[in-house]
C-alpha cells in the first residue's frame, strides 16, 4: 500500500500509548513497517521516557561473546534465573520465547541508537548477563525518540490518556487530555498500550497492600499512574500478575517521594545491625550475597512499624559498598547516632551492645558468603557478623521503595491483548503492562527492559501490518 | 588536603561537590570520559580532587543530556556547569596575577581593548620607525625590534602559566611522574580522545541529544593550526639565526608549508568553534565567561586571517597596515595568553597528566 491510499490526513494508523522503551520500541518498529504512528507521552517533555529512563541495563541471553557482553549466557540458564526468583510464578513458554528472543535485541537497539558500555564498577557480577547502556536508560531513551523522529513518528508530550474506546472487540479511538485541556478523542486504526504499571497512583498502592503503603517511597516516574491499565481491566480484559504485590526493595529514607531513581539505593545491609523503629533487630542481615537479597529488605521494611529502618555501620565497614547519594549520619559513640537518628540512644546502644557480645573471632570476607555468624541471639545474623565497635558510627534510614507493580494485561506471543472471549482485534500491550505474564514474582536485574524491548517490538510490527494488510479498514476510515 | 590556595573555596566548589557525590552513586555515565573513572575512586572529595575532575572534563555534555537528574528533578544536576565554573575558577585563582585573570576570563570587551591597544602600539611603532632597510616587512619593522618585543611578551605569559600549573599540581595532589604517564596524555591531548565520547560517537555540544563529532574536528584543526603557525614562527627563527636565510620566504620554503595550512587551519576551525558556540546552549558551560571565550576564539581567528592577508599582500600597499593588525593581534595573543581560554591547553595536558599518576596509586 502506497502513501495515497492511506486514511485522509489526521487519522492515524497506529497510536501508541506512553513513552518509554516499550512504547518506543513499538513506535519505531510500527513506523519501520510503514505505518504513521502517533506516540502519546503522559509525562512533560523533560521526564518522558518512564521508568525506562532509570534504568542502567538489559539481560541479554548470548550464545558466545555479544557486543559488551562476555562469554555465553544461555537460554537454560537464563530460565533457571527466572524461575529462581520468581519461585516459579512465570509463563515458562512465553519465558523462553522472550529469553529466546533476547539476543537479537542487542544488535536492532545499536542499530537504532543505543550504545552499550561494560558493566559499570561496582557491578562486575553482571558483566556476563546484563548489557548496559552508555549514559544509562536516559540515554537509551534519547536515542529511540531521535530514531522515531526521523522515521517521521508524531509524539505529543502531556498526553494524559483516559479512556481506550472499544466496540464489539475492537479499537476505535483513544480519550486523551493535552496539557491538561479538555478531552479529546483521536481515532486510529490500532492502538499499543505501553504505559507502564500503577505504582504511583497511592490510592491503589493502599487499597492492594494496605495503608503502610502511604509511608512507601516511588523510585520512579510519578507519571505511571494505571490509568489505562484499569481501564482495560474495567473493559474486560483479562489480567495476570498479582494484583496486591509490588516489587519493592529497601532504599535511603531521605529519598524522594518519586523518581529518586538509582542513586538512592543502599547496599549497606549485609554490613550492618539493622534495627526498627523501636531499635530492634528483626531480620539476618548477612543471609546471602546482597543482589540476592535486596529485593526482599523491600518488604521487611515495609513489615516494621512505621515502614522505617535504621541500618547501623562502623567505620571499618563504610567503604564496603557503593557510596549512596545521602551522606551517612554520624555519631563518635553509638548513643549519639541513636540520637540524632531519632532512636532511644540507651535502647539501641543495648541492641549493639547484645549482637556484638554474639558475634565469634574469624575470617572476614566481605566479597562472598564467610559464615562468620552471630551466636545465641534472635534473628541471626548468618554472614558478615563483626561486631560493630569502631567509632565513629554510621547510620543510614531505610524505606521500601516500590520499583514496579506485578498487576497487568494478559496478552499472547503476538503481544496482543486478550479478553476472556478471546483476543482483542487491534490492540496490542508491551512492556510493564503486561510483565504480570512473565514475571509473576520477584524481579530479575534487567528482565524488565528485556520484556519492553522483546514485547514492544513485536507489538509495533504487528500492529502495523494488521494496519497495512488490512486494505478495507484503511479504506472505510 | 588542605592548602592555603584552597582557602577560596567558592560556593561552585560546594555545588559541584553535591553533584559529584550524585553521580558517584549513580555511574551511569561511566564510559563517557576520563572523569568518571576518576571520581569512583574514591567516595570523598577534597577541593584538590574536585580541581581536578573539573579540568578532566571537557564539557562534551554528555553527562548533561544522559542524565535522568537535570532539572526540574531536585536533584538538579547539571555536572558540565558545575565542572566548567570550577575550571573557570581555578584557572582565575592558580594563574598569576589573579585580577587579570578574572579580568580577561570574563569580559571579551577587555581583550576586544587589549587587541586595539596590541594594533595601535605597533601602528604607532611601525610609524615612527624611519622608512627601513630591510626587505618585505622588515622594511617597516626589523627582525631585531621584533624579536626584542615579541621575546619577552611570549615569555612573560609562559613565566605566570607556569606558576599557575605549579600550584595546580600541588592543588591536585597528582604523583611523580614517568614517561610512560606524559607519553600517556599526550597521546589521549593529542587526538582528543575525551571528546569522542567514549566510542566515537562524538559530543552533545550543538545538536542538544544528538551526538555529533563537529566539536572535536574544529578544535583539532585549531590544535593543528596553531601548532603548526607556531613551529612556522619557529622554524623562520631559526632560518634566521642560524641559515642566515631571511624572510620574505617563498611559498616552497619550510616556514610558509607550515604556516600557510596551519593558518587555513586555524581560520576554519575557530569558524567552526564560533559557529557551534553560538547553537550550544550557554546554561551547560561556564555562562558567565561566554563573552570572554568567544573573544578569545575570534581574536585567534583574526591572528590567522591577518596572517594569511599579509602573505597574499606581500609587495602591495597594504602591507604596512596589515602588518600593524596581524602582529598587534599576535601581541595581545600572546599577552593574554594566561587570562583567556588558552590556558585551558596547559591545564588540560596538566590535569591528564595528574590523572595519570593518580590512576595508578
Ligand atoms: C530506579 C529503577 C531502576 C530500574 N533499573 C532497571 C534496569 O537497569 N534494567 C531493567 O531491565 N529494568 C529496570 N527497571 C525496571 C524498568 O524501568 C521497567 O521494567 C521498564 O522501564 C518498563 O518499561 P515500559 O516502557 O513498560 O514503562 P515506562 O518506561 O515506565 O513507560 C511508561 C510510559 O507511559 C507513560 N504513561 C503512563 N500513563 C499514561 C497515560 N495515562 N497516558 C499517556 N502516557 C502514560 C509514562 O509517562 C511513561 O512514559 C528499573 C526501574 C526503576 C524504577
Ligand atoms: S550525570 Fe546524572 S546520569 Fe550521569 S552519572 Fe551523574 S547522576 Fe548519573
Ligand atoms: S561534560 Fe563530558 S567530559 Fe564533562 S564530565 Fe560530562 S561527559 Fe565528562
Amino acid at each position: 500500500m502506497n502513501r495515497s491510499e492511506l486514511p485522509p490526513r489526521g487519522s492515524w494508523d497506529v497510536i501508541v500509548v506512553g513513552g518509554g522503551n516499550a512504547a518506543l520500541c513499538a513506535a519505531i518498529c510500527a513506523a519501520e513497517e510503514g505505518a504513521r504512528v502517533l506516540v502519546l507521552e503522559g509525562a512533560p517533555k523533560p521526564y518522558r521516557g518512564g521508568n525506562s529512563r532509570h534504568t542502567r541495563n538489559f539481560r541479554c541471553k548470548h550464545d558466545g561473546p555479544l557486543s559488551v557482553l562476555t562469554g555465553t549466557y544461555g537460554e537454560d540458564e537464563y530460565l533457571d534465573d527466572l524461575i529462581l526468583v520468581t519461585k516459579g510464578k512465570t509463563d515458562e513458554d512465553l519465558a523462553r520465547f522472550t529469553i529466546r528472543a533476547s539476543q537479537e535485541c542487542l544488535p536492532w537497539m545499536e542499530a537504532h541508537g543505543v550504545r552499550f558500555q561494560p558493566s559499570l564498577s561496582g557491578t562486575l557480577s553482571l558483566s556476563q548477563t546484563n548489557a548496559f547502556f552508555l549514559g544509562g536508560g536516559k540515554a537509551l531513551v534519547n536515542a529511540y525518540y531521535n530514531t522515531a523522529e526521523d522515521l517521521d513518528v508524531t509524539v505529543r508530550y502531556e498526553a494524559q490518556v483516559s479512556h481506550i474506546g472499544i466496540e464489539a472487540d475492537s479499537f476505535k479511538h483513544v480519550e486523551v487530555s493535552f496539557s491538561g485541556g479538555p478531552v479529546e478523542r483521536i481515532s486510529a486504526h490500532a492502538v499499543v498500550l505501553a504505559s507502564g504499571g500503577f505504582q504511583a497512583d497511592r490510592e491503589w498502592l493502599v487499597s492492594a497492600w494496605g495503608p503502610a503503603a502511604r509511608n512507601f517511597l516511588i523510585r520512579g516516574t510519578p507519571y505511571n499512574r494505571g490509568v489505562v491499565l484499569r481501564d482495560m481491566l474495567d473493559q474486560g480484559c483479562e489480567s495476570v500478575g498479582d494484583p496486591t504485590q509490588c516489587h519493592a526493595v529497601a532504599i535511603d529514607g531521605r529519598a524522594p517521594q518519586y523518581d529518586g531513581g538509582i542513586v538512592t539505593r543502599l547496599d549497606c545491609v549485609p554490613f550492618s545491625v539493622v534495627v526498627n523503629r523501636d531499635t530492634e533487630r528483626f531480620y539476618d542481615e548477612g543471609e546471602d550475597v546482597w543482589p540476592k537479597r535486596y529485593a526482599i529488605w523491600g518488604r521487611l521494611v515495609a513489615g516494621q512499624p512505621d515502614q522505617v529502618a535504621y541500618a547501623i555501620i562502623d567505620s571499618t565497614s563504610l567503604d564496603l559498598f557503593m557510596p549512596s547519594v545521602f551522606r551517612p549520619v554520624v555519631g563518635q559513640t553509638i548513643e549519639e547516632l541513636g540520637e540524632k537518628l531519632g532512636l532511644d540512644p540507651a535502647k539501641l546502644a543495648k541492641t549493639v551492645v547484645g549482637f556484638n557480645a554474639a558475634c565469634k573471632p574469624g575470617a572476614f570476607t566481605p566479597t562472598e558468603l564467610d559464615g562468620l555468624s552471630t551466636e545465641g541471639i534472635d534473628p541471626p545474623k548468618t554472614n558478615w557478623a563483626r561486631p560493630v565497635t569502631e567509632p565513629p558510627f554510621y547510620g543510614y534510614q531505610l524505606r521500601p521503595g516500590v520499583t514496579f507493580t506485578y498487576l497487568g494485561l494478559k496478552v499472547d506471543k503476538t503481544a496482543r491483548v486478550q479478553t476472556p472471549s478471546g483476543a482483542l482485534s487491534n490492540v496490542w500491550a508491551a512492556g510493564e503492562i503486561m510483565a504480570g505474564s512473565i514475571l509473576g514474582q520477584g524481579y530479575l536485574a534487567g528482565f524488565g527492559m528485556t520484556i519492553g524491548t522483546v514485547f514492544g517490538r513485536i507489538a509495533g510490527r504487528e500492529a502495523a501490518r494488521y494496519v497495512l494488510n488490512n486494505q478495507e479498514i484503511a479504506d472505510v476510515a | 588536603m588542605s592548602l592555603e590556595l584552597s582557602q577560596a573555596v567558592s560556593g561552585s566548589t560546594a555545588e559541584a561537590r553535591r553533584q559529584i557525590e550524585i553521580c558517584n552513586a549513580c555511574r551511569y555515565c561511566e564510559g563517557y570520559c576520563s572523569v568518571f573513572p576518576a571520581m569512583t575512586r574514591q567516595k570523598m572529595f577534597s577541593d584538590g580532587d574536585i580541581t581536578h575532575l573539573a579540568n578532566l572534563c571537557h564539557n562534551c555534555r554528555g553527562c548533561y543530556y544522559a542524565c535522568q537528574y537535570t532539572e526540574p528533578h531536585e536533584f538538579a544536576l547539571n555536572l558540565p556547569a558545575a565542572l566548567a565554573e570550577v575550571r573557570q575558577e581555578s584557572w582565575e585563582r592558580l594563574v598569576w596575577p589573579a585580577p587579570f585573570s578574572r579580568l580577561f576570563h570574563t569580559h571579551g570587551v577587555a581583550i576586544a581593548g587589549m587587541l586595539v591597544a596590541g594594533i595601535s602600539a605597533l601602528f604607532a611603532w611601525i610609524a615612527a620607525l624611519p622608512e627601513g632597510a630591510g626587505d618585505g616587512f622588515y622594511a617597516h619593522l626589523s627582525h631585531n625590534a621584533m624579536v626584542a618585543v615579541f621575546t619577552p611578551a611570549f615569555l612573560l605569559p609562559l613565566v605566570a602559566v607556569a606558576i599557575g600549573l605549579y600550584r595546580y599540581w600541588r592543588d591536585v595532589g597528582a604523583g611523580p611522574i614517568t614517561l610512560r604517564d606524559i607519553g600517556n596524555a599526550f597521546a589521549s591531548a593529542a587526538t582528543l580522545r575525551n571528546l569522542d565520547g567514549g566510542q566515537g560517537q562524538g559530543c552533545n555540544f550543538e545538536r542538544e541529544d544528538r551526538y555529533t563529532d563537529l566539536r572535536r574536528w574544529f578544535h583539532q584543526a585549531v590544535l593543528y593550526g596553531f601548532l603548526a603557525c607556531f613551529a612556522a614562527t619557529s622554524v623562520a627563527t631559526l632560518m634566521h639565526y642560524f641559515l642566515d636565510w631571511q624572510a620574505p620566504y617563498g611559498l616552497f620554503t619550510p616556514p610558509k608549508l607550515l604556516g600557510v595550512p596551519g593558518g587555513i587551519a586555524l581560520v576554519i576551525g575557530t569558524s567552526g568553534l564560533v559557529w557551534l558556540k553560538m547553537r550550544a546552549d550557554p546554561k551547560l558551560g561556564a555562562s558567565r565567561v561566554w563573552g570572554g571565550e568567544m573573544a578569545f576564539v575570534l581574536l585567534l581567528g583574526l591572528v590567522a586571517a591577518s596572517g594569511l592577508t599579509l602573505y597574499a599582500a606581500t609587495g602591495t600597499f597594504a602591507v604596512s597596515s596589515l602588518l600593524a593588525l596581524h602582529l598587534g593581534s599576535v601581541l595581545a595573543l600572546f599577552l593574554l595568553l594566561p587570562y583567556t581560554k588558552m590556558v585551558h591547553g596547559f591545564f588540560r595536558v596538566a590535569s591528564l597528566l595528574a590523572e595519570e599518576t593518580k590512576r595508578k596509586v
